[in-house]
């Protein structure tokens, strides 16, 4: 995969010394939003790892405003943060509300549903890396079927599938949804970019694999991060006004068993287990696929859609590279 | 409601030349109105009872274009405080009103925003908490956020609402702290009275616009509020006490710079009525000081040495004052409409604690009354004042008053005997 050349904004405001482990996904998540809007970008961390990631006082490591805020506020503290730039005359000032899933899908949901519902006009980018790891790998309703955390040991791991919050975000009709993986650099910046140019409430959801809590070593998360796409346990996608479903990449659909067998948060799983897994995903993708292909897109959006032809060709390539090396 | 322009307002507010025009409206309007005149920027809520009409008259200013203000209609009490704080930290002037549940539902919030010495406003309307259900009044919802680092006025009257709405933003952005209007469910929020609305040019020149001393600023990054150690986080409270001691000048001060503009003062943290030469006074807060008026004035009629102590200001405490007060008195009574369970009423505790202390301490009664809506009239005041005259020290640490059931096994107090005659509970 050395071989993938992505064309990057070259500066890096995000600085060297964070706190973040090697291999963190919300880290490069956070550098890539930062490519790819520059420095006119006011942040709103609630509780999650980069309330620890951007550094403790006196240091700040991401390079743009940062207002540390209460868990289940990152979607409210970002509207006001908005409107009193608004009522001050400033209209130029990106917004990002930046969580991770616990203050997304669990305890930050309500302000997060509100803030679509009134179509707050910011950016909102969930790193979702499936568990509350800051407070040391509990349970959240992103974690997957069948994994262990703290609070959902091997012996009884999760019962019940991950929430799906995209589909949720889809049903408020924001302008614009999208899906992204730090495994692809080149499309999240993209996505964050046409994201900038939207008005509206903007949700990015992105896959952020996370070593120490899904139990892999931190040089694979890229890796771990293209097999989730390959198997269609992650889509890469684009959602307009909720209705409008663009696939980013086609995936080569590989087994999810290679992607589940590369972390030890499922090494306890039966391949029975496993098999039920496949099963799921293939589900979501069936009924993901009903919706691409219902979806007949407004000509103006089409425009802004990604290059599919150039990009699944070489997710292919990518893909097959991959599979191969797990044999 | 009862209402008296107390002895220090006179009623030449409503003729100064400050005074645009004297609408008859609501307390809640009389904040609503106060928040145009201040320019407010950012304004976020969620509707409860009986706030509402604070924001819905706010809806029709902002809407008409009266204000130019960004309105966001939040989906609950916690996200109207968090869209304040965001808007705060951006450097807008930003406000809420709530009530009860609702205030209690910010209570984290309301830590984030002191912590952040952000000066918002809120209104908050008081309201029982339930269980059981209560949209009538008592303070509990307000004295329960005591510890949140916001400063607290308790209001009398609907011109003390709108006056110290316009006072708070200036006192809020002087220190740096937060300020919460309290006023009364239904006895103030839906009462109509006169009310002074000042010029906004007055206004203007009283309260200029904003300026944040920090913010999120894309010119000159930092972040706010991270992760801090034992090392420094001590230091950042102490300066938030600091902050709400500093208040107390602050207070003083603006309350004597809103004299001269508007020609209305409310004695800063405190306002007394006939302390001068009185032996027994009341503490307490609120509309029920406009009742305890009538009942000093009828007693003090009677040859009662009474007075009056109106407890302005709850956060900062008005030590100074209630100290100085009892170098003069022989007994303080204060008559709480909240209750600590497990202990007294929350401002008894803290007139206790302040006295401890004192060179001087007079004997001090404890008493609760007007909690869920009860009334308090002047016959309940006179009630407190009957037994503060014949007790010289209280039989119990919180006498109730007005109880309908004889659970309290209280003693009914006996009627005193005054120079002016003998004073009856059915009125004098």
């Amino acid at each position: 995969m050395g071989q993938i050349k992505y064309q990057l904004p070259p500066e890096e405001i995000l600085a060297p010394g964070h706190f973040a482990c090697p291999g963190c996904g919300g880290t490069l998540t956070m550098r890539y939003m930062l490519k790819a809007l520059g420095r006119k970008v006011i942040v709103v961390i609630p509780a999650c790892c980069w309330s620890v990631i951007d550094g403790p006082v006196p240091y700040s490591a991401a390079g743009v405003p940062v207002f540390h805020t209460a868990f289940e506020t990152a979607a409210s503290t970002a509207s006001g943060v908005k409107a009193g730039l608004e009522a001050q005359g400033d209209h130029e000032t990106t917004v990002v509300a930046f969580a991770g899933d616990g203050g997304t899908f669990d305890i930050g949901f309500q302000a997060l549903s509100g803030a679509a519902e009134r179509n707050e006009d910011f950016i909102y980018i969930c790193y979702d890396n499936e568990a509350y790891m800051n407070t040391g790998i509990q349970r959240s309703s992103a974690t997957p079927f069948g994994a262990w955390t703290t609070t959902t040991p091997a012996e009884s791991p999760k019962a019940e599938k991950k929430k799906n919050i995209v589909e949720v975000l889809a049903a408020h009709r924001i302008p614009y949804l999208a899906t992204a993986s730090v495994a692809y650099p080149d499309d999240m910046i993209a996505k964050i970019q046409r994201a900038k140019d939207i008005s509206g409430f903007r949700f990015i959801h992105v896959f952020s694999p996370c070593p120490p809590g899904w139990k892999f070593e931190p040089e694979d998360s890229i890796k771990i991060s293209r097999m989730a796409i390959e198997s269609r346990v992650f889509p890469l996608l684009e959602v307009f006004d909720g209705v409008d479903y663009r696939l980013s990449r086609q995936p080569a659909g590989t087994p999810v068993r290679d992607y589940i067998r590369m972390q030890g948060r499922f090494r306890h799983l039966r391949e029975d287990q496993i098999e039920e897994i496949q099963k799921y995903v293939d589900e979501d993708w069936e009924r993901l696929s009903v919706r691409l292909a219902s979806t007949k897109g407004a000509e103006h959006l089409k425009k802004a859609a990604p290059q599919k032809e150039k990009e699944s060709s070489r997710t292919k390539r990518a893909a097959t590279k991959v599979r191969s090396r797990q044999k | 409601m009862i209402n008296r322009m107390s002895k220090s307002n006179g009623n030449g507010g409503l003729l100064h030349p400050s005074v645009d025009r004297v609408l008859v409206i609501e307390g809640t309007h009389a904040a609503s109105y106060a928040v145009k005149l201040a320019r407010v920027q950012v304004i976020a809520a969620y509707p409860i009872t009986p706030q509402t009409s604070v924001v819905e008259k706010l809806s029709e200013i902002v809407s008409g274009g009266e204000l130019q203000a960004k309105f966001i209609k939040v989906e609950s009490e916690h996200s109207a405080m968090a869209c304040c704080i965001g808007s705060s930290i951006s450097g807008a002037r930003a406000f809420t009103a709530t009530s009860s549940q609702g205030l209690a539902l910010m209570h984290e919030l309301l830590h984030w925003a002191a912590g952040s010495r952000l000066p918002i406003v809120m209104v908050n309307v008081n309201r029982a908490m339930a269980p059981p259900w209560s949209i009538y009044v008592d303070h509990n919802d307000s004295l329960s956020q005591r510890d949140t680092g916001w400063l607290q006025f308790y209001a009398e009257s609907n011109q003390e609402v709108m006056d110290t709405v316009l006072q708070a933003y200036k006192i809020a952005e002087t220190v740096s702290l937060p300020v919460m209007i309290n006023l009364d469910a239904f006895v103030l929020s839906h009462t109509s009275e006169p009310v002074a609305i000042p010029k906004q040019e007055v206004v203007d020149e009283f309260l200029p616009a904003r300026k944040a001393l920090f913010k999120v600023d894309t010119a000159d990054p930092k972040a706010f509020g991270a992760l801090i150690g034992p090392d420094a986080y001590m230091e950042m409270r102490y300066k938030l006490f600091q902050a709400m001691e500093d208040a107390r000048a602050v207070i003083r001060d603006v309350d004597l710079e809103f004299s001269a503009k508007f020609g209305r003062s409310y004695g800063g943290l405190v306002e007394e009525y006939f302390t001068e030469d009185a032996e027994v006074v009341l503490l307490t807060s609120a509309t029920a000081v406009s009742t305890a008026r009538i009942a000093v004035d009828e007693l003090r009629s009677m040859g009662f040495p009474v007075g009056l102590m109106k407890l302005r200001a709850f956060r900062p405490f008005p030590v100074d004052e209630i100290r100085a007060l009892a170098q003069r008195v022989k007994k303080i009574g204060v008559m709480d409409r909240n209750i600590s369970f497990g202990a007294t009423g929350i401002i008894y505790q803290e007139t206790k604690a302040v006295l401890y202390n004192a060179p001087v301490r007079p004997s001090l009664f404890g008493f609760i009354a007007g909690l869920g809506g009860r009334d308090i009239t002047p016959e309940t005041i006179k009630e407190i004042f009957s037994y503060l005259l014949n007790h010289d020290e209280p039989e119990r640490e919180t006498i109730w008053i007005s109880l309908k059931s004889d659970s309290a096994g209280q003693e009914e107090p006996p009627i005193p005997e005054g120079p002016g005659g003998r004073m009856k509970s059915e009125g004098v």
